[in-house]
């Protein structure tokens, strides 16, 4: 490793600095060497809270929270697809099938993304933003496997422009850019991304009476088989590649709120306001879906998977302590709402958070004016006292 | 027109101060991009090229004549009420416009609906017409309502030429994006048919534009 530093330090570096050969380079040459090693300097610029760390490694932690939910994934993709060709295979050869469909689509978010992130780098002469080391990874996971390469490519490309460059780059966007890749697609191709079947189409033929429908599709049409708790739960089921299983996603929460990345207030009054929409829902029950269990809503589709990664976003989400628990709550609320009450929209975890993700530093601010107001009247209470 | 030329012999027809009139605001003053103004119509009719071509026509028409109109009563306007002296001249020319449209393209008409109407309502005309025509003679006001018309008119068709190609793969909907390239898997843009998609275009084009020109961004 100490070779490594100095190769770089001594040799490599010189190119890339004032005067070197490659000094136009430079933002992509740094780019790589933080990746390499630890800097002297840390974060210093962009609207969220900065601490000693610098946030390359808070990206790589929200990375190996990631983890879970992407190898389950890759497994499912497979197990998808074996299950509807009918075929009995082993469990390595799912895996492998899953790996081939669904590492290209890694492989092309992240060569896209960072093409124009070095290109803007390069040509405004900022760091490149390692924000996108989190954004490229999130959006393979939130979009199906059918989905073509050109499309998540041009989605990607899409996000990191007009999501996060336009605002002035990571820490500045006002929306989630994973999620704004993936409402590009849903809204630029709808049969890519609300189709009925969702696992791997190819020139095999599916077996007899098998759907590849979510288990919200077959809510929101109103037929079709509902998979059991336990499949919803664990993810035997069809969807988006890392949104199926709540108990993979629950992992990752638990390392994005042990290492205090991902906010549990966040987290947790998604859920919550999920619950409490569904069992408002329940009391009126005037449909099948409305008359479904509450808890059913944060196991299935995009729920969860939302609440744990997307929502907590530090940068689009709520910024105070209550705001936090105001954003989550009506993200859980609204995305029941439209779930149940929106046919056209079978998935309203997207839309609620994007939506909220505009209304976050609304929230904040009147947060932050009522805390001042009650200042305000404090003061004014300690100096009536002390005259008095 | 030829009594405007005898007054004032010594200024040619175009000359350099009336030809930056036609192509300022084509360009560097652009009702659209730099003022940002009527930003509504261009949302809501840019779908395809046909119809941005038609609203800019109808707009090129109103625009100039109104200019002319109210420059030739620039001097019998009372001031005070000539806000409703300018509506009514806009309000004449946009019902005569569209009666025109419903009569020789009937189809575009029906798909331009109530933006025909809401040219009046259009403020680059109202805006031209209070800072210019009222202020200025009669050939300046003309050229002055046509470049601004065009320049709206402009951003209106590269708008409606943009969203036309990639939302349904045609121009003037002739079908432009041949089919081996859809055999090939490529799928037209549905996002791009959607109103948001046109506020994004005309955002990008503003962004090329400050890009290109350094002058146009204002550092405060």
């Amino acid at each position: 490793m100490k070779a490594l530093i100095n190769f770089v330090e001594t040799k490599v570096k010189p190119n890339f600095e004032k005067g070197g050969r490659f000094e136009k380079f430079h933002r992509t040459f740094e780019a790589f060497e933080t990746f390499l090693y630890v800097k002297g300097d840390v974060t210093h610029r962009g609207s969220h809270i900065r601490d000693a760390i610098d946030m390359k490694r808070t990206m790589v932690y929200v990375i190996i929270a990631l983890i879970p939910p992407l190898l389950f994934g890759i497994w499912n993709v497979g197990f998808q697809h074996f299950k509807a060709t009918g075929e009995e295979v082993a469990f390595i050869d799912q895996v492998l099938f899953g790996l081939i469909k669904v590492l290209p689509i890694i492989v092309v978010s992240y060569v896209s993304g960072l093409a124009v992130e070095f290109i803007f780098a390069t040509s405004r002469d900022h760091e490149v933003n390692e924000g996108f080391l989190v954004s490229g990874m999130l959006i393979p996971l939130v979009i199906p496997v059918t989905t073509p390469l050109w499309m998540v490519a041009l989605a990607t490309i899409f996000a990191v422009i007009i999501g996060k460059e336009v605002f002035g780059g990571t820490g500045m966007n006002i929306l989630n850019p994973a999620l704004l890749a993936r409402a590009f697609l849903f809204f630029a191709y709808p049969s890519y991304l609300s189709g009925e079947v969702w696992v791997y189409e190819g020139a095999e033929q599916f077996i007899d009476g098998f759907s590849g429908a979510t288990g919200l599709a077959v809510m929101a049409a109103g037929e079709g088989t509902m998979p059991s708790d336990f499949d919803l739960f664990f993810g035997f089921i069809p969807g988006s590649i890392g949104e199926t299983s709540t108990f993979a996603i629950l992992l990752g929460a638990i390392v994005l709120v042990a290492t205090g990345i991902g906010s549990f207030r966040i987290m947790a009054s998604v859920f919550l306001g999920g619950l409490l929409m569904g069992a408002i829902f329940n009391l009126f029950a005037v449909n099948e879906f409305m008359a479904m269990p509450a808890y059913r809503h944060l196991i299935l589709g995009g729920f969860a998977f939302g609440a744990v990664y997307m929502a907590t976003d530090p940068v689009s989400a709520s910024q105070t302590g209550v705001g936090k628990y105001i954003y989550g709550l009506l993200i859980g609320i609204i995305t029941v709402l439209i779930r149940v009450v929106n046919p056209a929209y079978p998935e309203g975890m997207m839309l609620a958070i994007l939506f909220m993700n505009v209304f976050a530093p609304l929230i904040d601010h009147y947060i932050v004016e009522a805390n001042i107001k009650k200042r305000i009247k404090r003061m004014k209470k300690v100096r009536v006292q002390t005259q008095a | 027109m030829s009594e405007e030329k005898n007054n004032f012999p010594k200024e040619k027809l175009f000359s350099p101060k009336n030809k930056r009139l036609l192509s300022d605001p084509i360009g560097k003053d652009n009702p659209i991009t730099v003022q940002v103004l009527g930003v509504c119509s261009v949302l809501a009719v840019t779908v395809q090229l046909k119809a941005s071509l038609v609203l800019a026509i109808a707009v090129v028409a109103v625009m100039g004549l109104a200019n002319v109109i109210i420059s030739l009563l620039r001097h019998g306007i009372p001031p005070r009420i000539r806000i409703i002296v300018q509506l009514t001249v806009i309000a004449s020319l946009v019902i005569l416009v569209d009666q025109v449209l419903e009569a020789f393209v009937y189809d575009v008409s029906r798909q331009l609906s109530v933006f025909v109407g809401l040219i009046i309502t259009n403020c680059i005309i109202m805006g031209r017409l209070e800072a210019f025509a009222l202020h200025n003679k009669v050939w300046p006001s003309f050229l002055d309502g046509i470049g601004n018309a065009a320049g709206y008119g402009s951003v209106l068709l590269l708008v409606g030429a943009i969203r036309e190609l990639l939302g349904s793969g045609s121009l003037m909907g002739y079908q432009v994006i041949p089919n081996f390239v859809y055999n090939f898997g490529y799928v037209d843009n549905g996002l791009m048919i959607l109103p948001p998609m046109a506020l994004i275009t005309v955002g990008v084009i503003i962004w090329i534009q400050r890009h290109r020109d350094r002058a146009l961004v204002d550092v405060s």
